[in-house]
This record gives structure tokens, C-alpha cells and sequence, in this order.
């Protein structure tokens, strides 16, 4: 079957499916925060060194090392409570978390278990022009793993990886679609990198997902058998995976089987998940408070350090944009998509005069700036024109010294040499000719020019007007002012 | 408290990544059996209300400044690594996803 | 006297007048190792190039009049479970065969800091987890003073080489008396300092909410020289402490006047069914009675006569020179050995667990990940051990968490309010340090045997106390006997006055091993 109809197919299957059934999803998210040496020992933190060149007694789980557990590791995790409304626990714990594998050193993980710092927050997606809030059950500390690949008959492991800080975000199982899950996914990958907590660059790993996956009857409390996906690193990727095991689920039951409590593994290539190889027995995590490290201790001038650096989040800045500053749904969605952006045009409202200008000066960011940005494939932080200046520029066609179009090869020309725009429209000379007497005398020696012109208009061709607007802007270099120009010129030939 | 079964011997041996000779079994599942027997009497005594004593002195966790040290070369901290390849740790193929 | 026993004081005196070089020092003490330890198995590894280069190193700085430090040319063993860099460390253990550490624990940089010259790596149990050293997988350790009878353990190196005078100082590490118990054995003094007063950086982990490290050394003064050097807050450990290290060599003042010493009439009548703590309603007879014998083991040792009476003595002699007796209970202490042989292998059994064959160490292959694992920790670890990491796997798993690791771990707060209320009523506790002297090598044959020897030293490390070992006298068959103090946190100072005191008063004078008297 060609792709695009089997896509189709399984679109109408599941909306059928999804009138019977209800998916319930909770996702388990990992990220990497960015520190710059690890979570527990000095090692640093740097992604695509040479193997195994980033470690040190610590992270090789050598006997007679401890645990030190690094503050800024804390201080990013905390930023993430508190910006997810979570209740912070003044005493946390660490805990290990036991399994074998190698690229786990120790034998176990150091994680958090029954004393997680963070509880019962929420993270909010934008879904259309709403937000929708999505509890989380808790953001806990934990380390990473180092990395085995698999090459024919044996498996290398690197373990540079190994140690760095992660926060794990559960969840709570109230995710109810597919691309609910991405959206989830979206709103946590903006919301890291917004509080500077995280690059979560997907391809790096730095963002990580598991979802937990079941189905109920519409309308049923109670939560059906759930199965695990792991390994489904990129937003597509959350969204293919989950909607595959709705489905596989949905079919499996409505077949008269039973979902088998299990872990999956996403197999991007193939589209599919497959059960992992386990031995059930194999895995008891022993979980128990680590001794090596006392209880976590966050106490009020800590607190009061992160609340002080807290920025304004983007679900709020997306209601604020919309009832604040009348932007449209998807004008405000892409300044909150990057901190960058809305801290750009929350720069450019303070730098402007006057607070009704909301949308034009949107529109002049996201259509002038970025344009030219994305041309050159730079971040709005790399912007050559500072806000003051777009701002600036934008008073200038406000208060009628330039035309709108004219202010666009002002903003060209700001944007490449820096120039004032003020100075490049006095330079230039090319402020507006919004004096009634001088567009009188050039609208007079246009319309003297074109009788015949002027004839077949009063005659009724209405579409000659444009050509004698066209004329006096020839004559102005563009200058005239176009609704006085108009005014005038309907004056002038008698219609 | 009844003496192990030879199962749950097996499974804790397994879940300790411990291969133990069928004697080995035996006699630890008589060990274990035995002393846990002793260790029953703990069980009775009354811990309500007692909170876990997890640290011998109470002390609030310490915390790094996040400044990073110079790592291990890479030849010092593979020194002692069993099987190489180049710079990288060498062990039996692990199907991806298992978990072993 | 000969150099070999000299006493801290009078090594780094003879060293900084020049009576005495580093290098004299040092090739007396190697010769006497190469001697002795063919006959008493002290040693694992013995640092001759190490040693006589760290001589070298002092002698010129002595020459060129650098700063020396407190324990400048003082040779110095190591429990081989204490890292050290570039150095052979196996912790006793074969699954650790030939690891050569990249770096050094903190108390051997703070050793070799002031001046103290690193003579080698001494035996132990296997991971400490012993009390015989017979539990090492490389030799056995003989007792100095009969070699017939292990030097006790799982320090039983350290003790020994110290002991037949092989050093002057040596350092182990007490997880549930393995520092005290081989001291008392070996006659010398041995010291197990408050949990977090010694950063165990370096210190292979057995229990880590129970290990720390210690001085073993043949009199007081000396233990108070090595912890003055080790102590102190160290970044590197989380559960180190902060507290200013005051001078523990100034502490020995040689006066016990108005002293109040607790005696805990548990550890005393723990013969006697009479006592027991049941009107304190813990619902158990922490003695149990014949009926038991079933179990294959004693269940409660009891005070061997002579050790009782040496402990008599002592008392004795404190009070004479104005030290109150004082009776105080310590109602749990029936229940520190099973809380101890929960939490101490169920904290192994997790420590344990990265000697997976795979960064460092023994490897035993096989073609799935999966028995490479089990064919290496099953090959490269010891019975003893093989039986720990199954203890505690079994104590943390789910479901029996509750019933047992965290069951164990609020009895140790029981244990530690009893010493908490009794510390308001006295300065120091005191006690026999074991309940009988060193034992015939094979005389302990099951393991709870082993374990109930442990019975007087474990609560210390439970409740995260200082404790120490002196000796108090020789048994009529030339074995010696030790007495055990313990004390408030931190108040090693007053362990040491007291110990002090009694080493002069009731300990060995200028007595010395058989097994030391060759040269
Ligand atoms: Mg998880
Ligand atoms: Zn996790």
C-alpha cells in the first residue's frame, strides 16, 4: 500500500477506534541538565569528546570513591520545580537504584525514590489558542549512564557519558492523545530551554522519552494494562510511537486478547515497537537510601536565589501577548516558542512609545526581522538591530516621516550596516512629502501631463486612479504621503 | 523463619549476578536460613513512630561548586580494563533493549 | 630501646636531630618485614622502592632545612582496602587482583603530607568482612604473640605488623570492631573514630553508613599522633564532618579525677539469663536459652573468666586514681548484632556491585553479558563474601525492605537514644572489647559463631560512636586482653585521656610478642 493511503486508512481506523476507546498516557521525561561538570564528581561534561576521555575515579565506579553532588545540578532542577509549580521538598534523598549493565559502573544508579525533590507540578501546553495543564507527579535528581554500542558480537562502552546530572519529569497519566504526548514533549522541551536549564537537544539525548501506554472504555475509572516505550528521542518520534501502540492495543483487545504488561522498544525505522528481552526475576532494583550521601537540603536562601532568577514562563507570556498586546494565536505561539523571541519583543514594547502597538510592532519582528534572520540563518539573540532600533523605525511610519514601504529598505539597510534609521532616512531623503501644498503642485503638473488619462476617469475607468497615484509617487521618489495623496488627488480630479 | 527454598536461593544468587556451584547453594541456603532464623528476633520488637537512623551523624548533604577538574587520560582510567578495543571497553554483545 | 619500637615521639625526634636518618629508618623497618613476616604474613605488598624513596625524599629536606612534618620518617602500614596510587590495592580479594589504583585515599596524601613513610599494604578479610583474616583470599595472618592463633580481623595486617614492631603506626578500617577487635588480639592500641571524623575517600567501601578509618599503634600517644593528621573535614566525603579538630595529643593529661565511667550492665551479665531488657518491653529474650542449641551455634558467648577479670582490674585502677563508676543500661544491645548483620551486607551487597569484570579488576569471560557476570563475581569473590552480597540482596529486596534493612535501621536509632541517655550520665562507657583473646586459627566454624565475637563492638559503629581498644593485661597464657571505651561523638579527646590512663596503669609496659622477639 502506498504510504500516503495507508497513512489514511490507519487515520479513519482510529478515529473509529478512539469513539469506543480512550487512550491514557503518562510520559517519563529525561533531561540533561546543563552543567558543566558532572553530577557527582568533578569530570566534565562536553558532548562528542573521544571515548571515554571524560572520566575520572568517580564516574569509573572505582573502589574507595564517593559521591559529591554538584549545586548547580540542584539549582537547575529547582528552576524546573518551582517554574512547574511543584512542591520542593526541604529534604530530599538520593537513592540507589540498583541493575547491572555496563554502562552503569557502580551496579547501581544514583536516583531519588521515595523523597523525590519535586511533587504534583504541571506543565501547560499550548493546545490551539488554549493552554492546557497537564499534571506532573514528580521531577526527581538522578545520574546518567554511559553509552554501549553494539558492533556484531560484542558491545563497547563509553562512559563519558556517565554521571552527568538528569532530571527525570513523570507525568501523571493524563495525557489523552498522541499528539497531546508531542505536544507535552514541545512544551517541556520549550519550557528547559526557556529557564536555561537545558539545551535538550534531542540528537544529543539531551531530551529523552518514555511513555506508558494504556487504554480504557470511554466513560472507565479505572486505568487498563499499561506497556512501556522506550527509546522514542525526537517529537515525531513520541507521537508515531504512541499512536502505534494505541492502536496495537486497541486491536489486541478488540480481538478478544489482553495487553500484556510489558517494556517496548520503539523502532524508528521500522515504524514498530517490539517487546525488550527480560528477565523478569532479573529485576529488583533493591532501592535504598544511598549512605554515602546525607539528606538534600534546600532551605529559604536557596529558594530565594532561584524564585529571584525566575523568568516569566511562556504559557503566561502566551495569555499576556494575546489579552495585553492583541497579538493573533499564532503570532503569540511563536514568540513563546523561544525565550529569545519573547524577550525580543518584550524589549521591543518597553522600547516603544505608547502601548496600543502590539501587532504592528509583532508583525514587524516576525515578518522584517526574522525574515531576514532566518536568510541568514541566525538566532534572534544574533540580531544585528537591537529593539530600540527596529522600534525607532517603526515610530518613524507611525508618525508618517516614512511610508511603510520606504521603512522596509530602511529596516534593510539598519539591518545591514547598523546605520540609524533616522539618519539613513535624512541621508537618503526620504522622509514623506506630507505638506498639502507640495503634493498640490506635483499632483497638478501630473494631472496636466495626462489629460487624456484624466479624461477616461472622470468617464468612469476607475482603475486610472492607481496610475495617478503611481505617477505622483514616480514624481516623489515614493515619498508622498499615500492617504493624503489619495485625498488630493480625488479632490483633484473631480470623483 | 523457614529455611530457603533452593528456588529463591537460586533467584537472589541470580539477582546478585552470582554463579554458585550446586554445593555452594546448598550450604549458603543453610547459612542464610540459619541466620535469618537469628535475625527473626528483630522482627518482634516494637520500631512504631522510630525513624530509619540511614546516617550515623546527622549531617545536611554537602554541595560542589559546579567546576570542572581535569579528567583521568584515557589510558589511566582503562589501565585496568580487562578487554579493549582502542579506547573503548569491550564486553559479549548486549542485545539492544535487553536489559541483562 | 631498638628503633623498630620506638613511639612516634622518638622516631620523628631521632629523624629531626639527625640521630637517625629517613633511610636508616626505613632499611631497618624492611629488613625486619623481610625477617618477620615469612613467619606472620602481615603483609600483601611491601613498598620497598616506594619506601626508601619517600627516606630519601625526607633526609634531603632535612638536609636543604625544609619544614618536616609531625610524623617525619615514621614508617607506616596500610590495610590493603585504603587506595593508593600506583600501588598494587585488593582489599583481600581476588576479583581486585592487581588493580593499580589512580589515586590515593585522603588519609594516605594527609600521611605522606606529614612526613610518615608508606611501608606497604597489609592483609585483611576480604572487603574487611572478617574477624580472623582467615577470610583473606591471599595468606593467612598469624597472631605475634602465639602463631597458632589469628591476630583477630578484619584489620588483622595492620595489627600484626604493628604489634611485631614491623612499623610504628598502621591504619585500618572498623566497619563492626575490625579495627578494636585485632588491636585487643594483637595487644596495642586501636582506634575507630567518630562516623565522618576521618574522610573514608580511598577507604574501599564494606558498609558505608558504618566504615571508618582508624589508627592502630602500640601505645595512646601514638593513636593520638596518627588521628591528629588523619582527622578533618574532607570535600571529597559527603558524610564528613565540619567540626575543628582539636588537639588530641594534648588530650593525654594522664588524670581520670571526677571522670564518670559508665559501666552497661548488659554487656556484663550477658551470661546471665536474669538480665534482659524484657520489662523494657521488647518483647524478646535477647539471650535465648537452651532450647535453641538447635541452631547450630551459641547463641550468647558470655565474658571469658580472665578477660572479666582483667576488665575488673582496670575499673579498679581507674577509680583509684578518682574515676566514678557509673551503672547504666544500654536496654538494646541485645539487638545491635542482628541490625548489624542486616545493614552491614545489605550495604555491601550494593558496594559490591560494580566488580562486574568489566573497567577494572578479575574477568572471567563468556560469550553472554550475562554470565560474564556471574562467572566472574562467583569466581573472584570468597565464600564469606559470596554469603554477604546474598544476605543483603535478600535484606533489600521488595518487599522485605521494610521487615529488614528498614527494621535494622530504626533499631540503630533505638541504640543510639540508649547511648544518647546514657552519655547524660557519663563520660566514657566501658566495656570488654571482645568476650574472649585471640582465638585457635579454624575454631570458629559457622558464621554466626564468627559474628557473636563481634558482639561488644558492633553498637559503636551502629550508633556512630568513637570507640577505642587498649590493652589491659595478658591472660595467664601470655594472650593479651583489651578493654573497650566508647564515647559521645567527637570526644575522642576523652577516649584518649582515659585510654592514656589505663595503659599505664593496667596495659603491657615494655611486654612484647614472642613472635617479635627475633631481632
Ligand atoms: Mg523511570
Ligand atoms: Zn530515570
Amino acid at each position: 500500500m502506498p504510504e500516503q493511503i495507508e497513512k489514511q486508512t490507519k487515520q479513519t481506523e482510529m478515529e473509529r477506534m478512539l469513539e469506543t476507546w480512550e487512550p491514557v498516557i503518562g510520559l517519563e521525561v529525561h533531561v540533561q541538565l546543563a552543567t558543566r561538570s558532572k553530577a557527582f564528581s568533578p569530570s566534565a561534561c562536553e558532548f562528542g569528546a573521544p571515548a571515554n576521555s571524560l572520566t575520572d575515579p568517580v564516574v569509573l565506579g572505582m573502589p574507595g570513591t564517593l559521591p559529591v553532588f554538584n549545586r548547580a545540578a540542584l539549582e537547575l532542577a529547582l528552576k524546573l520545580g518551582v517554574a512547574t509549580g511543584s512542591q520542593i521538598r526541604a529534604r530530599s534523598r538520593f537513592a540507589r537504584k540498583h541493575y547491572f549493565y555496563p554502562d552503569q559502573p557502580k551496579g547501581y544508579q544514583i536516583s531519588q525514590y521515595d523523597e523525590p525533590l519535586c511533587e504534583k507540578g504541571h506543565v501547560d501546553l499550548i493546545v490551539g489558542g488554549a493552554i492546557k495543564r497537564i499534571k506532573l507527579e514528580r521531577i526527581h535528581l538522578e545520574e546518567d549512564a554511559g553509552k554501549n554500542t553494539h558492533v556484531g558480537a560484542v558491545s563497547h562502552v563509553d562512559l563519558n557519558r556517565a554521571g552527568v546530572p538528569l532530571v527525570e519529569v513523570v507525568s501523571a497519566p493524563e495525557i489523552t492523545s498522541a499528539e497531546e504526548a508531542a505536544e507535552f514533549m514541545r512544551a517541556l522541551h520549550r519550557l528547559v530551554r526557556w529557564l536555561e536549564i537545558s539545551e535538550a537537544d534531542m540528537e544529543k539525548g539531551q531530551l529523552r522519552c518514555d511513555a506508558n501506554v494504556s487504554i480504557r472504555l470511554r466513560g472507565e475509572d479505572r486505568l487498563g494494562t499499561r506497556t512501556e516505550l522506550k527509546n522514542i528521542n525526537s517529537f515525531r518520534f513520541v507521537q508515531n510511537a504512541v499512536e502505534n501502540e494505541i492502536l496495537r492495543q486497541i486491536r489486541i483487545v478488540e480481538s478478544g486478547g489482553r495487553v500484556t504488561r510489558e517494556t517496548r522498544l520503539w523502532d524508528a525505522d521500522l515504524g514498530q515497537s517490539a517487546p525488550m528481552r527480560s528477565k523478569e526475576e532479573a529485576n529488583d532494583y533493591r532501592y535504598f537510601p544511598d549512605p554515602d550521601l546525607p539528606p538534600l537540603v534546600v532551605d529559604g536562601a536557596l529558594m530565594g536565589g532561584i524564585l529571584k532568577k525566575l523568568p516569566e514562563l511562556p504559557a503566561a507570556r502566551f495569555e499576556r501577548y494575546q489579552k495585553q498586546h492583541g497579538l493573533a494565536v499564532d503570532d503569540a505561539r511563536t514568540l513563546v516558542s523561544d525565550r529569545g523571541l519573547a524577550d525580543y519583543f518584550d524589549a521591543l514594547v518597553t522600547a516603544h512609545p505608547g502601548d496600543r502597538s502590539g501587532r504592528m510592532l509583532a508583525n514587524w519582528m516576525l515578518t522584517e526581522l526574522l525574515g531576514a534572520l532566518n536568510a541568514e540563518g541566525k538566532e534572534i539573540t544574533q540580531s544585528p538591530v537591537p529593539a530600540a532600533t527596529l522600534s525607532a523605525l517603526i515610530v518613524l511610519v507611525e508618525n508618517g516621516t516614512i511610508s511603510g514601504k520606504i521603512g522596509k529598505e530602511i529596516f534593510a539597510e539598519t539591518y545591514q550596516t547598523g546605520e540609524a534609521p533616522l539618519a539613513i532616512v535624512d541621508r537618503r531623503g526620504v522622509r514623506q512629502i506630507s505638506d498639502e501644498a507640495a503634493l498640490w503642485e506635483v499632483i497638478d503638473r501630473v494631472v496636466a501631463a495626462n489629460p487624456k488619462q484624466a479624461d477616461g476617469y472622470l468617464a468612469g475607468k476607475d482603475q486610472l486612479f492607481g496610475f495617478f497615484v503611481g505617477q505622483v509617487m514616480k514624481e516623489t521618489q515614493g515619498r508622498a504621503n499615500p492617504s493624503m495623496t489619495s485625498d488630493l488627488l480625488r479632490k483633484r480630479l473631480g470623483r | 523463619m523457614a529455611e530457603l527454598t533452593r528456588k529463591e536461593v537460586e533467584e537472589l544468587a541470580l539477582l546478585a549476578r552470582l554463579h554458585l556451584e550446586p554445593d555452594e547453594l546448598d550450604r549458603i541456603g543453610s547459612e542464610l536460613g540459619t541466620i535469618l532464623a537469628y535475625f527473626g528476633t528483630i522482627a518482634a520488637v516494637d520500631t512504631t513512630d522510630v525513624p530509619p537512623m540511614t546516617h550515623a551523624v546527622p549531617v545536611d548533604l554537602a554541595l560542589r561548586a559546579d567546576d570542572p577538574a581535569p579528567s583521568l587520560p584515557v589510558a589511566e582510567a582503562l589501565r585496568g580494563a580487562p578487554k579493549r578495543d582502542g579506547d573503548l571497553i569491550v564486553v559479549p554483545a548486549i542485545i539492544p533493549g535487553s536489559e541483562s | 630501646m631498638k628503633p623498630e619500637f620506638w613511639s612516634i615521639t622518638e622516631t620523628v625526634k631521632h629523624v629531626i636531630t639527625g640521630e637517625i636518618t629517613a633511610q636508616q629508618i626505613v632499611d631497618g623497618a624492611l629488613d625486619r618485614i623481610t625477617f618477620l613476616d615469612r613467619e606472620v604474613g602481615a603483609f600483601l605488598e611491601v613498598d620497598k622502592d616506594g619506601a626508601r624513596k619517600q627516606a630519601a625524599e625526607i633526609d634531603r629536606k632535612r638536609a636543604a632545612g625544609e619544614p618536616l612534618g609531625s610524623l617525619v620518617g615514621v614508617p607506616v602500614a596500610l590495610k590493603d582496602n585504603l587506595v593508593t596510587k600506583d600501588l598494587v590495592t585488593t582489599a583481600g580479594s581476588k576479583i581486585l587482583e592487581g588493580w593499580v589504583p589512580p589515586y590515593d585515599a585522603t588519609v594516605v596524601t594527609k600521611l605522606r603530607a606529614a612526613g610518615a613513610i608508606i611501608v606497604g599494604k597489609t592483609n585483611l578479610d576480604e572487603f574487611g568482612m572478617g574477624s580472623s583474616t582467615e577470610r583473606s583470599a591471599y595468606k593467612q595472618t598469624k597472631n605475634p604473640w602465639d602463631p597458632s592463633r589469628v591476630p583477630g580481623g578484619s584489620s588483622g595486617g595492620s595489627a600484626a605488623a604493628v604489634s611485631a614492631g614491623m612499623c610504628v603506626a598502621s591504619l585500618g578500617t572498623d566497619t563492626g570492631g575490625s579495627i578494636r577487635q585485632p588491636a585487643a588480639f594483637c595487644g596495642i592500641v586501636g582506634l575507630k573514630p567518630t562516623y565522618g571524623r576521618v574522610s573514608r575517600w580511598g577507604a574501599v567501601a564494606f558498609a558505608s553508613s558504618l566504615d571508618q578509618i582508624g589508627p592502630l599503634t602500640r601505645t595512646v600517644a601514638d593513636a593520638a599522633a596518627v588521628l591528629q593528621v588523619i582527622a578533618g573535614h574532607d570535600p571529597r566525603d559527603a558524610t564528613s564532618l565540619e567540626a575543628p579538630v582539636p588537639s588530641y595529643v594534648d588530650a593525654l593529661t594522664g588524670k581520670v579525677e571526677g571522670l564518670r565511667i559508665g559501666i552497661p550492665h548488659e554487656f556484663f551479665a550477658a551470661a546471665d539469663e536474669s538480665a534482659g531488657p524484657e520489662e523494657e518491653g521488647l518483647g524478646f529474650t535477647p539471650n535465648p536459652g537452651p532450647e535453641e542449641e538447635g541452631l547450630g551455634f551459641t547463641p550468647n558467648p558470655g565474658i571469658e573468666p580472665e578477660v572479666r577479670a582483667a576488665i575488673e582490674r582496670t575499673i579498679a585502677a581507674l577509680t583509684e586514681r578518682g574515676a566514678i563508676t557509673v551503672d547504666i543500661s544500654l536496654p538494646h544491645t541485645a539487638l545491635a548484632l542482628p541490625a548489624y548483620y542486616i545493614v552491614a551486607p545489605a550495604e555491601a551487597s550494593s558496594n559490591l556491585s560494580r566488580y562486574d569484570g568489566v573497567r577494572y579488576g578479575k574477568r572471567v569471560d563468556a560469550s553472554e553479558l550475562l554470565e560474564l557476570y556471574r562467572r566472574t563475581r562467583g569466581a573472584g569473590f570468597g565464600p564469606e563474601v559470596k554469603r554477604r552480597i546474598m544476605l543483603g540482596t535478600y535484606a533489600l529486596r521488595s518487599g522485605y525492605y521494610d521487615a529488614y534493612y528498614k527494621k535494622a535501621q530504626q533499631i540503630r536509632t533505638l541504640i543510639k537514644r540508649d547511648f544518647d541517655r546514657a552519655f547524660r550520665f557519663c563520660d566514657v562507657v566501658l566495656t570488654p572489647t571482645t568476650p574472649g583473646v585471640a582465638f585457635q586459627f579454624g575454631a570458629k566454624t559457622s558464621p554466626l559463631d564468627m559474628y557473636l565475637g563481634d558482639v561488644f563492638t558492633l553498637s559503636c559503629n551502629l550508633a556512630g560512636l568513637p570507640g577505642i581498644n587498649v590493652p589491659c593485661g595478658v591472660t595467664t597464657g601470655g594472650l593479651p586482653i583489651g578493654v573497650q571505651l566508647l564515647g559521645k561523638p567527637l570526644d575522642e579527646p576523652t577516649l584518649l585521656r582515659t585510654a592514656g590512663v589505663i595503659e599505664s596503669a593496667v596495659g603491657l609496659g615494655t611486654r612484647r610478642p614472642s613472635g617479635a622477639g627475633g631481632i
